[in-house]
């Protein structure tokens, strides 16, 4: 705490959208009560050249950083170092800190087939000479220099340990405000835990009650209307029955499948195992090859499994060459 | 060499960082506008079935996912040759309007009026939006939070989320409306338009009121003339969802108007090996480096530049503001940069109308709101104006829908070589002799504030100010001054 008594709060993004900062936004007027009792040292503090400030910092100056985005350049990790030393209480805020997100699908490629189609392969680019960003470049006037993008998309825990997980993409505003009240209270669980959600299934919270009916073919969101019922037992992949609670159940509030944004149900490992071990129980099959060419319909199984989840699961990544 | 670092330059993108360098007599060199990260979500998109990829490529942006979805369900309709029914059409319009509203507002209230309610020589720890709802009062305030929140609930009814919303799929939207609906958004409308009214009387009472406001706004050092792009519709009027995308030249003449199939004949992006991020310009005019003019294929895309390449606003209200900002400002096109907080307005205010519009609209409750694909998916591409710039998704599939191109062209991207010329402009400006003013700081803020760059509303919000530090190196490189404005 501050001399005024008030929360020192950091919040700071790394490899992210910006999601969890509007997140933080959709508090509305609460975000008065927020600056009320915390002062937000920064938000974000992101660059380089400001690890200096930080840098100057005592080490656990910050009482509380939310730590949003994945690591996915040098630069990441390094400041990812640094706010663990600066902060009492490191939060992986949101998704991709907690398990990677939709920017740890790129762990299915490497980082030079990325730079290959985005600055020389794509249709709209007018690169004649071949240029790729280098880390370091001499322009005329001196040298520019830019992070090294890493092979691999990591969660935040997987550089450094981390407090608390805040799951969700992006965390739903009453699970943001149910944590800074804990916070606040100083009634915060065991390290470790994962907070701003609950210990139920996304399927608990839904509008439809799940009648686990068989399913004879799986179906795509926009190859069927659907009834206005359970999703799942009507053959569309959902997963809530894979996932934690904590969300409100929105999307299946718009007829449209969960697709795992708070990490896997609690007590489960492995998210996709999960959602898979759900459609394989599922499954209206007379024998194994009428199962297999049931489930092998399913496209993309790996991304849409692992949707959020690809870094922090057993899969990791796609073995590299 | 000086080295000034600015956060908010993007979200599309990551972070973002300018490196001025000195010569030996210590004026302006050159200046880099520098994006350090990458996703790669072209590359790793790849594979992923096409209809997901409305709620996968909103991860791109958190501050405009809306954006994305419609642009991505819009290419998504497109490969697989589907009608969406008029319903479908108007539902997903009217997220996108009620989207509108409330990204406009936290903008211009929480990023851009600081400056001019405070002044942009308010200390740093005022000039926010805590500073202003001081200034301006709670009440007024209180109304911002209010609106914002009202328009993110009609986000939140017709896609699920408020943020990255989910209800767009190929073929129109997921949840239809009914009439208890229907009557809370057209409550709410009302309310929104109101508010639009109200931003633009107090840009009139505070900004244009203000002479020295008004110097600064047509001062040269915030003005560049170059060309403007921005989607029409069949009226030229300004469209967000649909229509065609129009570039006007420097003077204001229509330079083209295509069709989204057409991109690839207009637009083309330019590498650099100091950054991540591509730099679009004009194929007709061509690449001439990091100058503007008619000669040079430099184009933006913002607030200004769809007001400037559209004939008018298809709203009464709008319409009116539209007449009255080109009257107060001299003629078309408009040049000057900060003049994009006006115009923004105006399109907040069209965003309002347009809702009030659709929720009168009597197909708006049709229950019909999708098609079933039957078509074999392709290839498609699908435009939507985000608030930050004309967005570009383009989509080849194989025959089962599995994605295995993808190309973005997203908002903030198309405005990277006028913010980096700009962010020059006013660098030069308040840099002579190796002199670096306080006053440096914020200006060259300013000069990419305009254009919104992606991250803004994150960074810049309460109730900090956004870090910054520049550092004055000699040609030697050598430093020889440092000035920070950083919280704490």
């Amino acid at each position: 705490m501050g001399e005024n008594g008030k929360l020192k709060l950091g919040l700071y993004w790394a490899a992210s959208c910006g999601g969890c900062e509007i997140a933080i936004v959709e508090l509305r007027e609460k975000i008065l009560d927020l600056d009320a009792a915390a002062d937000i040292l920064f938000w974000p503090c992101a660059m380089d050249f400001k690890y200096k400030d930080v840098e100057a910092m005592p080490d656990g100056h910050i009482d509380v950083c939310l730590f949003n985005g994945a690591i996915r350049s040098s630069e990441n990790e390094e400041i990812a170092h640094l706010l663990r030393e600066k902060s009492k209480v490191l939060v992986a805020f949101g998704s991709c800190a907690h398990e990677g997100c939709i920017p740890g699908l790129a762990n299915l490629f490497d980082r030079q087939s990325i730079l290959d189609r985005v600055f020389l392969e794509e249709p709209s680019v007018d690169n004649p000479k071949g240029l790729l960003p280098q880390t370091s470049y001499h322009v005329p006037e001196g040298e520019i220099e830019i992070p090294y993008l890493y092979n691999t998309v990591k969660t935040l825990g997987q550089v450094e340990d981390v407090d608390y997980f805040v799951p969700g993409c992006p965390p739903q505003a009453p699970q943001i405000w149910a944590v800074v009240e804990a916070i606040l209270g100083g009634n915060l669980p065991p390290k470790g835990s994962v907070v701003g959600a609950n210990e139920k299934t996304v399927c608990d919270e839904c509008q439809y009650k799940r009648e686990e009916k068989r399913v004879k073919k799986f179906y795509r969101p926009h190859e069927i209307i659907p009834e206005n019922r359970c999703l799942f037992d009507q053959g569309i992949i959902c997963a809530g029955p894979a996932t934690r609670g904590g969300c409100g159940a929105l999307c299946t509030s718009v007829g449209m499948p969960c697709r795992g944004c708070y990490g896997p149900a609690p007590g489960v490992v492995d998210q996709g195992a999960s959602l898979l071990s759900a459609i394989a129980s599922v499954v209206d099959a007379d024998n194994e090859d009428e199962a297999a060419r049931i489930v092998g319909e399913i496209v993309d199984p790996v991304g849409t499994f692992y949707r959020f989840g690809l870094p922090a699961s057993l899969l990791h990544r796609r073995k590299l060459e | 060499m000086q080295k000034i670092s600015i956060d908010p330059i993007t979200r599309l993108e990551g972070h973002g960082r300018i490196d001025i360098f000195l010569d030996d007599d210590g004026n302006v060199a050159n200046a880099y506008m520098v994006v350090p990260e990458l996703r790669g979500f072209e590359k790793f998109c790849e594979g992923r079935p096409v209809e997901e990829l409305p709620r996968i490529t909103p991860r791109i942006c958190g501050v405009c996912p809306e954006a994305h979805h419609m642009a991505s369900a819009k290419a998504c309709d497109a490969v697989y040759h589907v009608e969406v029914p008029p319903a479908g059409k108007k539902l997903r319009d009217l997220l996108y309007s009620a989207f509108y509203v409330a990204d406009h507002t936290v903008h211009f209230y929480i990023l851009g009026a600081p400056d001019f309610v405070l002044g942009p020589d308010a200390p740093p720890a005022e000039r926010n939006i805590l500073g202003l709802v001081h200034k301006v009062g709670l009440e007024i305030g209180g109304r911002v939070i209010n609106c914002r929140g009202m328009a993110m609930d009609i986000v939140g009814m017709l896609g699920g989320k408020t943020i990255h919303p989910v209800g767009a799929l190929p073929g129109g939207v997921s949840k239809a409306i009914d009439e208890d609906e229907r009557a809370q958004i057209e409550a709410w409308g009302h309310e929104l338009v109101d508010f639009g009214l109200f931003g633009l009387q107090l840009f009139q009472d505070v900004v244009m009121a203000n002479q020295a406001y008004v110097d600064m706004i047509l001062s040269d050092t915030f003005t560049t003339p170059m060309y403007y792009m921005g989607l029409v519709d069949e009226n030229n009027h300004v469209n967000f969802y649909d229509g065609k995308v129009r570039v006007v030249d420097p003077e204001g003449n229509e330079f083209v108007k295509y069709a989204p199939d057409e991109y690839l004949d207009v637009v083309a992006e330019h590498v650099e090996p100091w950054t991540y991020l591509k730099f679009p310009y004009l194929k007709g005019v061509g690449w001439k480096g990091f100058v503007t003019g008619k000669d040079s294929g430099v184009y933006q895309a913002t607030p200004l530049s769809r007001l400037n390449a559209a004939d008018g606003m298809a709203t009464p209200r709008a319409q009116e503001a539209y007449e009255q900002f080109y009257e107060t400002m001299g003629g078309k096109p408009v040049h000057g940069t900060l003049a994009t907080h006006w115009a923004r307005l105006i399109e907040l205010l069209y965003s309002a109308e347009h809702v009030v519009e659709l929720a009168t609209d009597p197909q708006i409750t049709d229950p019909h709101v999708r098609n079933i694909p039957t078509e074999t998916p392709d290839e498609g591409v699908g435009i939507v104006e985000a608030p930050r710039g004309t967005l570009t998704h383009h989509y080849i599939t194989d025959e089962k829908g599995l994605v295995q191109k993808c190309n973005l062209i997203v908002g903030t991207t198309n405005n990277y070589a006028p913010m980096s010329i700009s962010i020059k402009k006013a660098a030069e400006a308040f840099i002579k002799d190796g002199q670096v003013t306080e006053g440096l700081l914020n200006r060259v803020e300013m000069a990419f504030r305009s254009y919104d760059p992606c991250l803004g509303c994150a960074t810049h919000t309460l109730p900090g100010q956004m870090p910054l530090e520049v550092l004055v190196r000699d040609s030697s490189g050598d430093v020889v001054e440092r000035l920070t404005r950083f919280v704490e």
